[in-house]
């Protein structure tokens, strides 16, 4: 990497490389591609949320004017799924449905119109199975069991850890919070609607344009799913409006317009309604959470036993590793001596849960925070105080056996607590005002893909020619968060050109080098570290041959403003285009390629590869509410928040990624809920989305958001490209618990679940005042069959990363020193 | 996406020639105006017109007389669109109550287009109802649209979804009539009798009648206010409305007052005997809550629309407040922004 400390590119606020075509409307999403003799698909989907299909009658639909092919179960038999270990989907089920909404048939038309009438000619016979509604309903009934694999009866996954003795720990401890916490699921909501067109070349290949995050993924489970030769098939991601995690999956749709496309010769094309999003799912995993928490009179934590319980849906989905984000992220941003983990995901017969931005960890983070809070008015600490000394150490392990890089989280607190004049303010403001604090952390990049290899999680290839055009070719996929601007700032950086000059080609496995796809906010550490070591290579490259021109040693030459030069001379140069002409002549065709593996991780245990990442970013947010006494109306007027970012690519993205998170972090705060109707059995006995529509699936609107301030901290990070590590995600973070924790410091009220609504917040009030506990939240966590842990020593306690064979009685052991890894 | 279900569609250019084609088209006709309401119900298809009749070119539905007839009187032509009504200088000095309701519908684009005949006529509203085909049949319907029960009531034999326009309750308040043109004939109601506390047949007007015009009564005297629950400063249906007009003598004695509520019932409707609690006195803080508790025993919220019934039938005294003390002169600008999230 170029040692040059001055950047021309990188750090400087600019207009995004694709921010006039997303102004002007002309970037072309997939619902945008149309092509010549395109047919429509439409599905029919299930009405019930568990039933057995005894026979489909499509031939009316199929003689119906206007079709072209009617396609179910019987045309897809095999199965499906992201992750290796949950292929449970069909792309139209051949004989379960699980969820309404679950689709059973396809119609192919000559336009929607047609292909929706033909839905309602399709018969299907159903026999009605017993509904699984809830995680403790589906704890309490094994039968009707909604899958034949996962742990047993209803229980998708279950595990639990222990990294050290934390009974010991909190026997040991000053004092021991125990808190029941509950986090709502909710949906990803993104403004674009699932779109895919498959179409078939004359040599019978398949290319499938799609709203997908992650290409390399679809292709590989699209050729399974097919059984065709994965190298017969090309996935385009279009640019998406909006991923958020929405669009990690392989979806049904994608399957059956793919198949009918290679069964018919023609292009079809599928767009789904919102109704059919809000089916789709993969959102966030409604979450019930038990902290048990050790501390000590100064406000350090002994240890901490989290158990999580999550309700799946009908699917698998990511939910093996949701399950672990669930807790896995806990340790690294306070210091932990001990951490118990226990974790269990059930199924139910709603549409699936799965990633959503912050993966898993907004709930126990929630959880935390909220109980951060407690523990520091129990206390009486300073709650910026208390976090502010146990913050993490840099370049340290945790107890769970990540590693730590760079830490900016305490800079983080310090500067909301300054710019929100937090010790002004905090517990001193007129009953009704209120200031809360949280903070948060996330991955820059999972430190392992969804399916086990040993090779690179990203390519970058570079193409220059002669006329100075740079091409760089790379499989990311821009979902609006900006990966094609970052692409081609770190290209433009070390090529000493404008970022306006490259031309990026990404998300395309037909063209492209892969990249797994922008998900656990992997793509500008991975994709930028391999588009750096692509671009050091050319750039080697053309310094040579500038350097042999101008009759100097390469060293000496700088590449800067569209220039080669003389770094002490920087009047004696060539241009950009001379430079490239000369190495062409000197070198032939002019490419080179990049590529990036995470580090190794510490962990050695089963397990373990779920949680490490190159570096993890922090972020430390203060909210202010006012709550209307007589109503329980909230009302935010303020966020500050400051994200430890490494060092910003581009500020003006990162400044919007970051109040996007609080946009999307006040929803989930204040209003946004995927809940479910289920009507009397002796009635329907439909368990059916309460409110699928972009209208009363309440998100904020732009009336709705406060004055957000932001600050970015930059201390780069040395395994980052330039030192920047993620946005995307973090900042989303510690928005809840920062609004629930200014509830309480308003009007002494504790909201222990999300969404904090203005009945929960009268309902808290009206107990305040009778004198009750000032609380709203869950009253008990239900027995949950957690196995026997597996027990892996903290780093402090001799362990080496792997599991001991049994459950380790180990004697009391001093719980100092623990930070140095 | 969702596809509008096929029509036929008129446009005639005068009254008379628009009330011509509805009475010959019969009860499977429907008038459109912005559309704004209509259309996404169609494409869910809880209503397939055979024909729409536009009134979009009919002439003499966007006129505005400012008393004209020397009485004070307003009248207002049904096409006038929300935001004509909105940014018209008289109906915000006369008529504050009117002028805060239409400026709380949806949002600016759609009170770009939505009228206020067609808010006057907005078809009632159930999160039962306002789903589309699939989510419907997987409930096996309910007896607005396709099947036979209610959901949110499963004893009641009516329908009980909820009236959600935002201008009634208003101009309710201020004792407004609407105009009825039909190829028979014309006549006028006031707006308090254009409803049925039915969530189906929900309006008076018959089938062939096109609604064209609201007089507003003199307002020498008389203050008035709305003020409208809803989760988000945009976009959102009422949960709640109240509205208020109250007429004071020069000493601040209340000579005459109505309150009405909209959203909490399949009509907008008038509150009575709260005006008569007020006449005679003063609007102090206690007449006040005196008013606030009458009018919140009579709101009956159903588990049908956003946020829990319990709490929106408890916050009806608190809104009963807002819109008396604004009237009264109070500087409710702090609170208005918390609740409508911007200036009225």
């Amino acid at each position: 990497m170029s040692t040059r400390k001055r950047f021309d590119v990188v750090g400087k606020p600019r207009r995004r490389v694709d921010g006039r075509s997303k102004v002007t409307g002309l970037t072309k999403f997939a619902d945008d591609v149309v092509l010549p003799r395109m047919l429509h698909a439409k599905m029919l989907r299930s009405p019930h949320p568990h039933a057995r299909i005894d026979a489909i009658d499509v031939s009316r639909a199929e003689q119906h004017p206007g079709v072209h092919l009617v396609l179910t179960g019987r045309d897809f038999p095999v199965s499906f799924g992201i992750m290796p270990v949950s292929q449970d989907e069909f792309p139209l089920a051949p004989e379960r449905v699980r969820y309404v909404g679950d689709p059973v048939a396809a119609v192919i038309a000559k336009d929607e119109q047609t292909a929706s009438e033909a839905l309602d000619l399709i018969e299907v016979k159903y026999t009605p199975l017993q509904t699984i509604a809830t995680p403790e309903e589906a704890l309490a009934h094994p039968e009707a069991r909604i899958h034949e694999y996962g742990e047993h009866g209803n229980i998708h996954r279950i595990q639990a850890y222990e990294f050290g003795d934390v009974e010991e720990a909190l026997a040991k401890s000053d004092h021991v919070f125990e808190d029941l916490f509950f986090f709502q699921g909710n949906t990803h909501l993104p403004i674009e609607q699932h779109a895919s067109v498959a179409a078939v070349d004359g040599e019978g290949k398949l290319t499938l344009w799609s709203s997908t995050q992650v290409p390399h993924y679809i292709h590989r489970a699209l050729a399974r799913a097919l059984q065709v030769n994965a190298a017969h098939i090309r996935v385009i991601a279009c640019p998406n409006g909006g991923g958020f995690g929405g669009k990690c999956d392989l979806h049904n749709h994608e399957i059956v317009v793919s198949r009918a496309a290679m069964r018919l010769g023609r292009p079809v094309k599928i767009c789904l309604t919102r109704e059919e999003v809000f089916y789709m799912h993969r959102g966030r995993h409604p979450v019930l959470m038990k902290f048990r928490t050790g501390v000590m009179n100064d406000g350090k934590i002994t240890g901490m036993h989290l158990q999580t319980l999550l309700d799946g849906g009908g699917y698998g989905s990511y939910g093996a590793a949701s399950t672990f984000y669930t807790g896995v992220l806990q340790p690294v941003s306070y210091e932990l001596p001990r951490f118990k983990f226990d974790a269990c995901r059930t199924f139910t017969n709603k549409p699936p849960c799965g990633p959503k931005r912050g993966h898993g960890t907004p709930q126990p983070r929630f959880g935390q925070e909220v109980q951060l809070d407690k523990i520091a008015e129990k206390l009486r600490i300073d709650p910026a105080e208390l976090r502010l000394n146990m913050v993490a150490k840099p370049n340290s392990l945790t107890a769970n056996w990540l590693r730590i890089g760079s830490i900016g989280l305490a800079e983080c607190i310090r500067r909301v607590v300054d710019i929100s004049g937090w010790k002004d303010k905090h517990r001193k403001l007129p009953e009704g005002r209120g200031l809360g604090l949280a903070c948060g952390a996330y991955m820059s990049g999972a430190g392992l893909p969804i399916y086990w290899n040993k090779m690179p999680h990203s390519g970058v290839q570079l193409l220059l020619d002669r006329s100075g055009q740079v091409t760089v070719f790379c499989g990311a996929t821009e979902i609006g968060q900006g990966s094609d601007d970052v692409l081609a700032a770190i290209v433009a950086e070390v090529l000493g050109i404008d970022a306006f000059d490259v031309r990026c080609v990404t998300g395309d496995t037909g063209l492209t080098p892969i990249d797994l796809g922008s998900y656990s906010s992997r793509v500008t550490v991975m994709m930028g570290n391999a588009a750096i070591q692509a671009a050091e290579r050319l750039r080697e490259v053309l310094a040579e041959a500038a350097a042999e021109h101008l009759e100097v040693s390469p060293e000496r030459i700088v590449l800067a403003q569209g220039r080669a030069f003389l770094a002490e001379d920087p009047g004696r140069g060539i241009s950009f285009r001379e430079t490239v002409e000369l190495a062409e002549a000197k070198h032939g065709t002019l490419g080179s390629v990049g590529s990036y593996s995470p580090p190794r991780a510490p962990a050695r245990y089963k397990g373990g590869g779920v949680g490490p990442s190159p570096a993890y970013s922090y972020t430390a947010c203060v909210v202010e509410v006012a709550v209307d006494a007589a109503t329980g109306w909230i009302t935010v007027p303020r966020v500050w928040i400051a994200h430890d970012i490494g060092r910003a690519i581009n500020p003006v993205s990162v400044r919007g990624q970051v109040e996007g998170s609080v946009y999307m972090g006040l929803g989930e705060a204040l209003m946004e809920e995927q809940v479910f109707r289920r009507l009397p059995p002796k009635l329907s006995g439909a368990l059916v989305h309460k409110i699928p529509s972009l209208l009363e699936y309440k998100s904020l609107t732009s009336l709705d958001m406060p004055e957000v301030e932001t600050v970015l901290i930059e201390d780069p990070d040395p395994n980052c490209p330039f030192g920047a590590k993620e946005v995307g995600q973090g900042p989303l973070l510690p928005v809840m618990p920062a609004v629930a924790n200014a509830v309480w410091d308003a009007v002494g009220v504790r909201i222990d679940e999300v969404p904090i609504t203005p009945d929960k917040v009268l309902r808290a009030l009206e107990r305040k005042a009778k004198g009750e506990n000032p609380r709203v939240g869950p009253e008990s966590f239900p027995a949950v069959p957690y196995p026997e842990p597996i027990c892996v020593a903290p780093p402090w306690e001799g362990g080496d990363g792997n599991a001991s064979k049994e459950k380790r009685k180990a004697p009391a052991r001093k719980l100092e020193g623990m930070a140095a890894s | 996406m969702m596809r509008l279900p096929w029509f036929r569609h008129h446009a005639p250019d005068t009254l008379a020639e628009a009330a011509r084609i509805l009475a010959g088209e019969g009860p499977n006709a429907m008038l459109i105006a912005g559309g704004t309401d209509l259309l996404p119900n169609m494409k869910r298809r809880h209503q397939s017109p055979s024909a729409l009749i536009s009134l979009a070119r009919v002439e003499g539905l966007k006129n505005i007389s400012n008393g004209s007839g020397g009485n004070g009187e307003m009248r207002l032509g049904a096409g006038l669109t929300l935001s004509d009504v909105v940014h018209c200088a008289a109906v915000r000095e006369k008529y504050a109550g009117l002028y805060q309701a239409a400026a709380q519908v949806a949002t600016t684009h759609l009170r770009n287009m939505g009228t206020l005949g067609g808010n006057l006529c907005l078809d009632t509203r159930c999160n039962y109802y306002n789903q589309n085909y699939e989510w419907r049949k997987a409930i096996d319907f309910c007896m607005k649209k396709d099947g036979d029960i209610c959901w949110v009531a499963t004893a009641s034999k009516r329908c009980v979804a909820v009236s959600s326009t935002d201008t009634a309750p208003a101009l309710i308040a201020l004792g407004a009539k609407v105009r009825l043109f039909s190829a028979t004939g014309e006549r006028e109601v006031t707006v308090a009798d254009l409803y049925n506390n039915d969530g189906m047949d929900y309006l008076t007007r018959r089938p062939d009648e096109i609604l064209t015009s609201v007089l507003l009564p003199a307002a020498s005297g008389w203050n008035s206010s709305y003020w409208k629950l809803r989760r988000r400063g945009a976009f959102d249906f009422p949960v709640l409305g109240v509205a208020a007009a109250v007429k004071t003598a020069s000493d601040g004695t209340v000579e005459e007052a109505r309150i009405a509520l909209g959203a909490v019932a399949s009509r907008p409707f008038l509150v009575e005997k709260a005006g008569g609690l007020l006449v005679g006195k003063a609007l102090t803080d206690d007449a006040i809550a005196e008013a606030g508790a009458l009018v919140a025993s009579r709101a009956k919220p159903m588990d049908n629309a956003d946020l829990d019934i319990y709490w929106r039938k408890g916050v009806v005294s608190s809104f009963v407040g807002y819109a008396l003390r604004e009237i009264r002169g109070d500087d409710m600008r702090v609170t208005r922004l918390r609740i409508a999230r911007h200036a009225l």
